[in-house]
C-alpha cells in the first residue's frame, strides 16, 4: 500500500503551522512533539503506521472551522479522527498531515424523547449515545462491534452498520442533520429534527464520505424505543448450504429479525474455546434473533424453528431467558478477540448477495487452499455482509503480503458475485486501490466530483478511497 | 415528447441536447420544468427480484402499479408506500419508480420504516453530459465510495436521470388495525401521536385530521402477525390512556382503504387553493399550522409532516418564520410556482454547495429541474 511521499514544503514549515495553530486553539489544543505525535500514527488497521505533522485537538465547532482555515490557507492536508478504530486506515496520517481529532468533543446537546431525537457532540461514543437515552427507555441503533470505543463523528464518516441493520438500517437510515466545518472554516447546518431534505439530500452523500468532505461537529440522531425483549435462537448445520436456505426461507417467510449472524467451523471452535458458549461443534451455526413481546416472541420463534427444522439442523437450542440468551451471543460478540488470541488476522468485509452465499463460501474455501492461509468466517448473513477472517502470522516473512493478496481476490470475488467491496468499515486506504473493481472511471470521476464541491483543494483525507493514480491530477 | 427506449438512447438524447430537456417519469408529480420534454417512461421492467434476499432491481420507467404486483405474489412490498399524486393534484399518467426515487416519495409508514432513499440500495443514472453512471449496488450493506444514490434521491432530475434503482423490499403485512380517538385539538393529537411513536408497539402510521367530518380524528396503524397486532393494540390503548380515549378499528379493508387516503392526502382531494407540504420538527407542527392560518390542515408522521391548503399565492414561508424544517409548495397554479418556487430556499452556504454540484453534474444547464 502506498501514500504519496510527503510534501518538503509543508514539513519545512511544520514550527510556522504549529505556531498558527496554538494561536487559535491555545497551546493545549495542539500536540507536536514527535514523542506524543506517535499516538495518533495509526488507527485500527495497524499494519501502517506514520506520525503525523501534528495533531489538533479542538473543544468546539468554532474551533475546529478556526483550525481548519488555518490549514487551508497554509495548504496544509487534514486527517479528521473520531476515535481511531477505523478497520481501513480511515485515519491513518501523512506525515505532512495534521490529525484533526474530536475526542473532546463529547458532550449531549439535548434529548427530546416527543420528537425521538438526540443531539450531540461528535466525539462522542456510540455507545454512550444509547446509555444517554436508556434510561428513558429508547436507544441508538446502528452497534458496530467498536460501539464502546468508536465516535459518532466516525460512524457518520464511514455509514456505520452493525448486527441489527436488517431491521433499523445503518447510520445514514438513523442520521437526521449535522453541524459540519467545510475546508476553508465554513460551517453548515444541515438537516435536523425533522425528516428529509428540502433541496439536494447533501446529508445523504456526507455520511459515508469518510472525512474527505468536512468535519461533522454535531450531529442528531434518531432515538428508538427499546423494544419490550428479544431472544436469540442458536442453530447449527452440517453444511453452508442448508444454513443459507433456512435463512433464504426465514426471510422469505416474511418474518424479519432482528439479525441473524453466521459462523462457520473455524469461528465456531475458536470462539467456543475462547467463551465456552456450548457451541455445538458443526460446519454452519445461525444466530438468529426477534424482537417483542414475549407471546411475540414465541410465534416468531415458532415460525423460524419450524422453517429450521425443515433443513436437518444438527443442533437447534432456543435461550429461554436472558442469561441464556447472553450465552448464545457470548461466542459470538467475542469472535474477533477469540481469533485473536490464536492468531494475526485480517478481516474483510465485503457484502455479498445472500442468495451467492453457499458458492462465495465454497470460493473462500478454494482461495484459502491455493494461498495455504487459513480463513475463519464470521457475518450478518441477513444483509450479506461477510467478515472473513484471514489468519496468518505477522512474524513470518511475506505472509501480510500474502494475506493482503487474499483478501483482494475475496473482494474482488464479492463483486464478481453482485456484492461490494466493504460493507460497513470503509474504503479508507484499505480498499482504496480495488476501487476500479467495482467502479468504472467515469463511476469514480462523478464521484470526485463531489469531493471537487466541497473541498476544491483536495486537503481533507485526500489519500484515501480513490486509487492515488485516479486522484493524482486533482491532490495538491 | 422524446420516449428513449434504452439507457443508451436516453444518454444519447442528453448528450446530443442543446437546450433544456424537461425531464418526467410518469409526470404525475406537479409542475413540470421548462424545455423539451423527455421521459424515461420507455424504460421498463423487473430486472430483478430476489425474495430472499429482500431485493429488486427495476428500471425507471416501470409503473409503480406493476411492481406492487409482482411483490405482492412473494407477499412483498414498497414498505416506505409511496404517495400516488394524482388525486391531490389531477394530474394524469402513470407513476413510475424512477419519480418516486427521483423525488424521495414516501407515504405514512415512513415515520418507522424510512424514506423511499433509506430503500434505495444503488441507481445508474446519466448526468448532464450524458455519461452513465453507476451507484450503490444491490446489497443492503455498502459503503463502498461516496453515496451518490442518495445524492440522486429527491434531487428530482436535477443532477441526472436515473435510468435503474435497486430497492430494498420487505415482507407485506399480514393484518392491520386502527386506533383511533376523536375531538383532539391539533397540540394534544400531536403529543399523543408521539407518546404512540415513543413505545416498542411499533406504530406504523400516526396522523390527525382536524377537518374530518364527525370531528377531529387521530388515527395511528398497528401493522404484522395477527395475535401481535391484537396484542400490541390493546397494549397501545393502555399505554395512550392519558391522551384520552381510544378504539380500536380491526376491519382490515378499511384500515388499509383509510391509509391509503391518508398517503394520498383524500382530505384535500376536490378543494382548491396551494397545497404545502412541510417537513418539521413534530413538537412545533401545532404551532407552526396555527401561524400558517390555513384554510385546510392535516398531520402525518405523527405530526412530522404538516400539509396546508392556503389561498392562491399565498407566501407561506413569510408567514411561517424560522423553524425546524422546510416547507414544499405542492400545488398552485404556474404563476405562483414562479413567484414562491417549489422548493424551500437553502441559506447560502448550502446553496452554493447545491449549485456546485448541479454545475458539475450538468455542466451546461440541461437538466431544468
Amino acid at each position: 500500500m502506498q501514500m504519496p511521499s510527503p510534501d518538503a514544503r509543508i514539513m519545512a514549515k511544520k514550527a510556522q503551522v504549529v505556531a498558527r495553530l496554538a494561536q487559535v486553539l491555545g497551546d493545549r489544543g495542539v500536540i507536536h512533539d514527535p514523542a506524543e505525535t506517535r499516538a495518533y500514527e495509526c488507527d485500527a488497521l495497524t499494519a501502517y503506521r506514520c506520525p503525523p505533522l501534528c495533531v489538533v485537538l479542538p473543544a468546539t465547532t468554532e474551533e475546529v472551522a478556526a483550525a481548519l482555515k488555518v490549514c487551508h490557507e497554509e495548504n496544509v492536508p487534514v486527517v479528521p479522527r473520531g476515535s481511531g478504530t477505523s478497520l481501513a486506515g480511515g485515519a491513518l496520517p501523512t506525515a505532512d498531515s495534521v490529525i484533526l481529532g474530536v475526542s473532546r468533543m463529547n458532550r449531549v446537546l439535548e434529548t427530546d424523547t416527543a420528537d425521538r431525537i438526540i443531539r450531540v457532540q461528535t466525539g462522542r461514543t456510540n455507545l454512550s449515545v444509547t446509555g444517554a437515552v436508556e434510561e428513558l427507555g429508547f436507544f441508538y441503533a446502528p452497534d458496530p462491534s467498536s460501539q464502546l470505543a468508536c465516535a459518532i463523528a466516525g460512524n457518520i464518516a464511514m455509514n456505520s452498520g452493525g448486527a441489527h441493520c436488517l431491521k433499523y438500517g445503518v447510520t445514514t437510515n438513523n442520521l437526521l442533520g449535522v453541524t459540519m466545518v467545510q475546508m476553508d472554516g465554513t460551517v453548515v447546518e444541515i438537516g435536523g429534527a425533522h425528516m428529509d431534505a428540502g433541496g439536494l439530500d447533501l446529508l445523504g452523500v456526507i455520511c459515508g464520505s469518510e472525512g474527505q468532505l468536512g468535519v461533522v461537529t454535531e450531529a442528531t440522531l434518531r432515538i428508538l424505543p427499546k423494544p419490550e425483549g428479544a431472544l436469540p435462537v442458536m442453530l447449527g448445520y452440517d453444511s453452508a448450504e442448508a444454513a443459507g436456505a433456512c435463512v433464504a426461507d426465514i426471510i422469505e417467510a416474511g418474518v424479519l429479525p432482528v439479525a441473524i449472524e453466521y459462523m462457520d467451523r473455524p469461528c465456531i471452535r475458536a470462539c467456543e474455546a475462547f467463551a465456552k458458549a456450548g457451541y455445538p461443534d458443526c460446519e454452519a451455526l445461525l444466530i438468529v434473533e426477534v424482537e417483542g413481546s414475549a407471546d411475540e416472541i414465541n410465534y416468531q420463534l415458532e415460525t423460524i424453528l419450524k422453517i429450521a427444522r425443515d433443513h436437518d439442523p444438527v443442533e437447534i437450542r432456543a435461550a429461554q431467558d436472558a442469561d441464556e440468551a447472553a450465552r448464545i451471543w457470548l461466542g459470538r460478540k467475542s469472535a474477533f478477540g477469540a481469533m485473536g488470541q490464536i492468531n494475526d488476522y485480517m478481516c474483510l468485509d465485503g457484502t455479498i448477495p445472500v442468495s451467492a452465499l453457499p458458492e462465495v463460501l465454497k470460493r473462500i474455501g478454494e482461495l484459502s487452499d491455493d494461498y495455504g492461509l487459513g480463513v475463519a468466517n464470521v457475518f450478518h448473513a441477513g444483509d450479506g455482509n461477510m467478515h472473513p477472517l484471514i489468519l496468518f502470522d505477522a512474524n513470518k516473512e511475506g505472509d501480510l503480503e500474502k494475506c493482503e493478496a487474499m483478501g483482494a481476490d475475496v473482494l474482488r470475488l464479492c463483486v464478481e458475485v453482485g456484492g461490494c467491496l466493504t460493507g460497513e468499515h470503509g474504503v479508507g486506504v484499505e480498499k482504496r486501490d480495488l476501487m476500479s473493481v467495482q467502479f468504472d472511471p467515469v463511476d469514480l470521476e462523478a464521484q470526485m466530483k463531489v469531493k471537487d464541491v466541497f473541498d476544491p483543494k483536495w486537503l481533507l483525507n485526500p489519500a484515501k478511497v480513490f486509487p492515488l493514480d485516479v486522484s493524482e491530477g486533482r491532490r495538491a | 415528447m422524446i420516449r428513449p427506449g434504452s439507457e443508451a438512447e436516453l444518454a444519447e438524447a442528453i448528450r446530443d441536447a442543446d437546450a433544456p430537456l424537461s425531464l418526467r417519469g410518469g409526470g404525475t408529480r406537479g409542475p413540470l420544468p421548462e424545455g423539451t420534454a423527455i421521459t424515461t417512461s420507455g424504460l421498463t421492467g423487473i430486472v430483478l427480484h430476489d425474495p430472499a434476499a429482500l431485493t429488486l432491481v427495476v428500471r425507471a420507467g416501470t409503473p409503480v402499479d406493476e411492481i406492487d404486483a409482482a411483490l405482492a405474489g412473494a407477499n412483498q412490498c414498497l414498505a416506505f408506500e409511496p404517495m400516488d399524486h394524482r388525486a391531490l393534484l389531477g394530474s394524469t399518467g402513470t407513476p413510475t419508480i424512477g419519480g418516486v426515487v427521483a423525488a424521495n416519495v414516501s407515504g405514512p409508514r415512513r415515520v418507522l420504516v424510512g424514506a423511499a432513499r433509506d430503500h434505495l440500495l444503488g441507481l445508474r443514472f446519466v448526468d448532464g453530459e450524458g455519461s452513465v453512471i453507476k451507484n450503490g449496488g444491490r446489497v443492503m450493506k455498502n459503503v463502498t465510495g461516496y453515496d451518490l444514490a442518495r445524492l440522486l434521491a429527491g434531487s428530482r432530475g436535477a443532477l441526472g436521470a436515473i435510468t435503474e434503482v435497486a430497492l430494498k423490499v420487505l415482507p407485506g403485512t399480514e393484518t392491520c388495525a386502527n386506533l383511533v380517538a376523536h375531538g383532539l385539538d391539533d397540540a394534544a393529537a400531536v403529543r399523543a401521536m408521539s407518546a404512540a411513536l415513543g413505545t416498542p408497539y411499533e406504530v406504523t402510521g400516526a396522523a390527525h385530521d382536524p377537518h374530518a367530518a364527525e370531528g377531529p380524528r387521530t388515527v395511528l396503524r398497528i401493522e404484522g402477525f395477527a395475535p401481535s397486532v391484537a396484542y400490541r393494540s390493546r397494549a397501545l390503548v393502555e399505554a395512550l390512556r392519558p391522551h384520552g380515549t381510544w378504539q380500536i378499528e380491526d376491519d382490515r379493508e378499511a384500515v388499509r382503504a383509510e391509509w391509503r387516503g391518508i398517503r394520498d392526502v383524500a382530505p384535500f382531494h376536490g378543494t382548491t387553493g396551494n397545497v404545502w407540504r412541510v417537513s418539521v420538527r413534530p413538537s412545533e407542527a401545532a404551532d407552526l399550522a396555527a401561524r400558517a392560518g390555513a384554510d385546510q390542515v392535516f398531520y402525518d408522521w405523527g405530526g412530522g409532516l404538516v400539509w396546508l391548503r392556503l389561498p392562491e399565492g399565498c407566501d407561506l414561508r413569510a408567514r411561517l418564520g424560522r423553524y425546524d424544517g422546510h416547507a414544499t409548495l405542492v400545488r398552485a397554479a404556474p404563476e405562483t410556482h414562479a413567484a414562491l418556487h417549489r422548493l424551500q430556499p437553502e441559506p447560502p452556504a448550502l446553496q452554493a454547495l447545491s449549485r456546485g454540484l448541479r454545475e458539475k453534474f450538468d455542466p451546461r444547464g440541461i437538466l431544468a429541474a
